[in-house]
């Protein structure tokens, strides 16, 4: 097992050597360069050329890269042109805002979306099966953003059930020591800080969550169809095993094993997808930043976020192969 | 004149509003008077389009630092509750010399800082003193913007010379400026947020002059972002940067009249729909920036909406120069192409249809109520015929402009960019003209490209910072503000133009200046760099419950006189 | 937002290792015939072919369908700021906030959609297949260093790679459908490759190596026809990932600077100022997208179901 883990982080290496690469070309190939891109147009010869030398860019471009590598490798990606602070400052800030909203989406989908899609393909044919089928499909064609609005418009705003935007209420003054405000609650038994802040949650993770819903419904439906039909589920049967057991040993534990890798690859990409949910909601997190990035056109943000969040993003699909290769021995054998 | 223009904005944008807190929200702190009507304390939440850059208001220039600023410093004058003149605030009264060139401002007296400084000449003094020694990055226009633009350069700056010459506290509660030439401009200006009075010690003990990172990246200090201290009827608090929260509460010990408000949140919410909505939900007080289109909905529910007198143009800028290398349309060196772009535009449906309600047209680059506003210079009616005829007279028929308009932002003078830009562009290719869009987010690249001529044509606009004819057309048109680094309009050349502006603004006697600006304005609207269209009056709305908020055309409004109801 | 777009690795590859098990023939009855006759029977197939062929025709025949010119500010002058007047005489579905027809302006805004969704299919189609059978076709270390960088594009979530290309790019609508098309290229290649791979063991690849025939014929004649199924199946997926995401671009403001022309995306973007008078400018353009997509959607998995042995009963 431990050589299985070792091997997988050394495949990374390649990935994130490659990731830096691309984002380094990236910031070159912005019109005008790192210089303009840092002093803006107004910027003047000799500025740019003050600025490439303070900053190394007349040397060269494998020094450069090797320099900005380092950089990196210490999590240095330089200061936000928007707010003058450190780009890893603010990641770290604030990423805990999007775990959270991404573990309430994945609460949500796997609790909606496992029993749905079971409930389906039991009742395969039937009108439920259907429903989800076509539901599932309608889940991935509504874009986010239009679905965020609308439950903003209907619970938020026309209802008045649910907050419709940001973290917590301002004038709970609550006290933040993780920065999770759900954590940072309970940690400090301000009960009504940390429900207020779950109250938070709740439509955006459910307009997040809504395509990793219809995916889990759908894998589920799917492999549990797939495991009833296998030879050892229908020699479990004639052996006159107790339905309720050949259910619980052979069907749901088999099934689960293609919906752990959906879940796993679903909860990688709302760690980082989050940018149109968070935004509509105006929720403090990694994605809100990057919006208003794109619109400050603020480069220090936007390369040192977007790398930040695909190792991010590949370190939860290598736990996702992970904990794949314990649920499946014959993973590790390979 | 990007910075300028981001400043114009931002003053205009200052718009603070006051947000109500509802009273239960923060029934422990409520003083927990019964019965309706007016009540003291409360927590008022306010939301912002954008976060403050930083909150020394020295190194302002955007509307968001100013909104929070405004309430936690004080400058020697302020402005009039509602209006755009300058009134004695720390000073309680100024002498003039004969020459023009020596101000001796009277002190009110028994003023704290929030540290529990005093406020006294010296405090005054070392302001003054700090912002004409700023060295280094404090010296780069996006930081000390409004510094530069009054008084010219620094002391470490022999070629940009300055007009601020010393100041001298001649005693506890006196303080004399003197001036190297006499401006317009004073001492109006020293009402801008910009030069606000603030904490000698709280300065000193948190380094407030550090300014680094790049030009366009500037870090600012400790004091800047943590400590910033003044007179205000308001003290700083919190800032809480990761949700866009400024929290400042009311100065006990205020000298003048105190706050109501216990507190007062202002909090970041980008969206325009987002603001509106949270309000409705009751999670926020108020808000700037309201669509016009949301008016009547907003009222609907209760809501307060709050316009402000106009004092304000937009424009659509023309790039009649020729910047080498700007590859700028020569077409528009000809006069006659820019009429025909000025009678193609239907000011009158665009006031109707796009603009709020008590919005006009504008026949000149400032509103009527500015001192040198003249009724008698050339106007352009909308006459697409005409611009056809003035079109093929001038052989420019079917001649391409390259149109920007900046996406993501609402102005006062421009709430909805695009529909403006979507209107104008129908009017022109209606005219004969072919229209080749750009849309660029509008800080830094929109006004980066604006003024570094790369449009042919574009939407800009303009909110004055106090009541004086040269803050709107020397913004715009003097000789200054247009050269090769400022091309918005193409670093065009009218020498009588420049010569006029220059001459009204160091004219010390107030009738004299204002017809030397009619004159300017005649001149102007003759040579025609830009097509002025309209005057809009913004709006901010607060909730039912929130009393006393006074809407200023400045966009200035203060919070001390607000207070919730039941 | 772009789930159908990030199939796993080992879904993509999983679907490419079935479509190299089809036989060729299978009873007499051509692969393509026996798919075509379940399709005609899946009700879901149907839908999905009747919205797609409906989308198909209203883009080509949109100048002689919509009533009005979508460009027109018809009504502008009867517009107040807070007031938009709705379905009456000529405009059926009322107008938008500069006074344009909105039902004609829905109707040539399939065109935009259309074109955004078939060009960056088909630029991510092109470049993803040549990746994936250069990969295939040389196998050893062309393939290696391919699928590494495959893996790369793979590791940097969609939407953040569209984002990314599109402020390289400048606003503008090919930089859109570029950077759609980009996050489209790595899936086309390990469909493509996997396909491959699965196909050069097969009977007649073998056979035909023996028989001595040139690799390259082996490869265009044989092997990527062969693949192609997969593809298909997977590029009317794509069209539908595509539209979505085009319309996720126009909110995020990276969309057509030209907002006179119409497209649903943006048409839905700036209804969200105009929700609280009039949230038709908003829903319509947004049922266009949903519906669109969904067929697109239904057509691709019926389409998915038929071409998979497994799922012959």
């Amino acid at each position: 097992m431990l050589r299985f883990i070792v091997r997988r982080l050394l495949q990374l290496i390649p990935i994130l050597l490659g990731l830096s690469i691309l984002l380094f070309a990236w910031l070159r190939a912005l019109p005008g360069g790192p210089a303009q891109a840092a002093l803006g147009e107004r910027a003047t010869p000799e500025a740019i050329a003050r600025y490439n030398e303070l900053f190394g860019l007349d040397e060269p471009l494998i020094v450069q890269y090797l320099r900005f590598l380092g950089r990196a490798v210490r999590l240095d990606f330089g200061t936000s042109a928007r707010t003058g602070r450190p780009v890893t400052t603010e990641f770290l800030e604030r990423m805990p805002g999007t775990i959270e909203l991404t573990i309430f989406a994945m609460i949500f989908a796997i609790g909606v979306g496992i029993p749905l899609g079971y409930l389906a393909a039991r009742k395969h044919g039937s009108w439920l099966d259907s429903a989800s089928v076509i539901g599932s499909l309608l889940g991935v064609a509504i874009p986010v953003f239009f679905l965020a609005y609308l439950l903003r418009l209907v619970f938020a705003v026309e209802l008045g059930w649910l907050p419709g935007s940001g973290r917590q209420d301002v004038r709970i003054d609550a006290t933040r020591i993780t920065n999770f405000y759900v954590l940072d609650g309970l940690l400090t038994r301000e009960w009504d800080a940390a429900w207020d802040a779950v109250l938070h949650l709740i439509l955006p993770a459910i307009a997040l969550g809504t395509i990793p819903l219809a995916i889990i419904v759908r894998i589920t439906r799917a492999s549990v169809l797939d495991v009833v039909n296998e030879d050892y589920v229908r020699t479990a049967n004639a052996k006159g095993l107790a339905t309720s057991t050949v259910r619980r040993r052979h069907i749901i534990r088999n099934a689960l094993l293609p919906v752990s890798t959906t879940i796993g690859l679903q909860t990688g990409l709302l760690l980082s997808g989050a940018v149109l949910t968070e935004s509509v909601f105006s929720f403090g997190g990694v994605g809100s930043a990057l919006y208003d990035a794109i619109f400050a056109r603020d480069f220090a943000v936007l390369q040192g976020f977007i790398l930040m969040l695909a190792v991010v993003y590949v370190l939860v699909n290598l736990l996702v192969d992970i904990s794949y290769g314990l649920l499946d021995p014959r993973v590790r054998v390979r | 004149m990007t910075r300028r223009h981001t400043r114009a904005v931002a003053a205009s944008a200052a718009a603070l509003v006051a947000v109500t807190l509802s009273a239960c929200a923060s029934s422990d702190r409520d003083s927990g008077e019964g019965g309706g009507g007016e009540q003291t304390g409360g927590t008022l939440v306010f939301g912002a389009a954008g976060d403050p850059a930083m909150l020394d208001p020295a190194f302002g220039s955007d509307g968001e630092t100013f909104r929070v600023s405004r309430q936690i410093f004080e400058g020697l004058l302020g402005n009039e509750l509602g209006g755009t003149e300058a009134v004695p605030e720390l000073a309680e009264d100024w002498e003039v010399s004969e020459d023009g060139l020596e101000y001796t401002f009277n002190l009110q007296q028994d003023v704290k800082f929030h540290d529990g400084t005093d406020f006294n000449a010296e405090a005054v003094c070392f302001n003054f003193d700090r912002w004409h020694n700023f060295e280094g990055l404090a010296q780069s226009p996006s930081a000390s913007y409004y510094y530069q633009a009054v008084f010219g350069g620094f002391a470490s700056t022999p070629d940009t010379p300055s007009i601020y010459e010393s100041c001298e506290a001649t005693d506890e509660n006196t303080a004399v400026i003197r001036l190297t030439q006499v401006t317009s401009k004073f001492p109006a200006a020293l009402a801008l947020p910009a030069f606000s009075i603030q904490s000698p010690t709280a300065l000193q003990e948190y380094n407030a002059d550090e300014v680094s990172g790049s030009e366009d990246a500037l870090t600012y200090s400790e004091y800047a972002l943590e400590h910033p201290v003044g007179t205000g009827p308001f003290k700083f608090e919190s800032w809480d940067r990761g949700n866009g929260e400024v929290t400042i509460v009311r100065n006990d010990d205020y000298w003048g009249e105190p706050a109501k408000l216990d507190e007062v949140i202002f909090r970041t919410i980008s969206d325009g729909n987002t603001r509106r909505q949270e309000l409705e939900a009751g999670s926020i007080d108020g808000y700037d920036f309201v669509s016009p289109a949301d008016y009547e909905t907003l009222e609907e529910t209760g809501a307060q909406v709050l316009v402000r007198d106009p004092f304000n143009i937009l424009y659509l800028g023309m790039n009649g120069g020729n910047v080498p290398g700007s590859g700028a349309n020569p077409a528009l060196q000809d006069p006659r192409v820019r009429q025909a772009i000025a009678h193609a535009i239907d000011r009158e449906t665009i006031v109707n249809s796009l603009l709020p309600e008590g919005a006009e047209q504008a026949t000149q680059f400032m509103p009527p109520t500015v001192d040198g506003w003249a009724d008698d210079v050339t106007t352009y009616e909308y006459d697409p015929e005409r611009s056809k005829a003035l079109l093929a007279e001038a052989g420019a028929t079917g001649t391409t402009l390259r149109f920007f308009y900046p996406t993501d932002v609402s102005r006062p003078y421009l709430p909805d960019p695009a529909a403006m830009f979507q209107v104008i562009s129908q009017n022109l290719t209606d005219a004969g003209f072919t229209i080749q869009p750009t849309a660029l987010p509008w800080n830094p690249d929109y006004l980066n490209a604006v003024q570094a001529g790369q449009a042919d044509i574009h939407l800009l606009g303009w909110t004055g910072d106090y009541n004086d004819a040269y803050n709107f057309i020397g913004t715009f048109f003097a000789e200054a503000s247009n050269n090769q680094a400022s091309a918005e309009f193409g670093a065009f050349s009218a020498p009588e133009i420049f010569a006029a502006l220059a001459e009204a603004d160091s004219e010390p006697d107030p009738a004299n200046r204002t017809e030397m600006y009619q004159e300017a304005n005649r001149l102007i609207m003759d040579y025609l760099p830009a097509v002025p269209i309209s005057h809009s009056p913004p709006a901010l709305v607060v909730a039912e419950n929130v009393q006393g908020l006074e809407p200023s055309p400045l966009t200035a409004e203060v919070f001390s006189t607000v207070s919730l109801s039941d | 937002m772009s789930a159908l777009g990030e199939l796993k690795r080992e879904r993509i590859d999983q679907l490419a290792a079935r479509a190299g098990q089809v036989p060729e023939g299978e009873g007499g009855v051509s692969l393509t015939r026996s798919a075509l006759r379940r399709l005609r029977r899946d009700p879901v197939a149907i839908i999905g072919a009747v919205i797609v062929v409906l989308f198909l025709f209203v883009a080509a025949f949109a100048p002689f369908l919509a009533p009005r010119d979508p460009l027109a500010q018809s009504l502008l002058s009867d517009i107040r700021p807070g007031f938009i007047p709705g379905s009456q005489e000529g405009f059926p579905l009322g107008v938008d906030n500069l006074g344009r027809d909105l039902l004609s302006r829905l109707i040539y805004g399939s065109r935009q959609s259309l074109m955004i969704g078939v060009i960056s299919t088909v630029l991510g189609v092109i470049v993803g297949m040549a990746l994936g059978v250069l990969a295939g076709a040389f196998g050893g270390r062309v393939d290696t260093l391919l699928m590494r960088f495959v893996d790369i594009l793979l590791s940097i979530p969609s939407l953040l790679m569209a984002i990314s290309i599109s402020v390289l790019l400048g606003q503008n609508q090919y930089a859109l459908m570029i950077a759609i098309a980009v996050t489209q290229v790595p899936i086309f290649a390990r469909l493509l490759r996997g396909s491959m791979l699965a196909q050069r063991g097969s009977d007649y690849a073998v056979a035909a190596q023996a028989l001595g025939i040139r690799k390259s014929r082996i490869v265009f004649g044989h092997v990527l026809p062969n693949s192609l199924s997969p593809v298909i199946v997977q590029a009317t997926l794509s069209l539908a990932t595509a539209i979505i995401e085009a319309a996720a671009l126009s909110f995020l403001g990276l969309g057509d600077p030209d907002l006179a022309r119409p497209e649903w995306g943006a048409m839905l973007a700036n209804a969200q100022a105009f929700l609280s008078i009039r949230p038709e400018l908003a829903i319509y353009p947004a049922l266009c997208i949903i519906v669109v997509a969904l067929g697109f959607t239904l057509l691709g998995e019926s389409l998915r179901e038929a071409l998979d042995p497994k799922f012959r009963r």
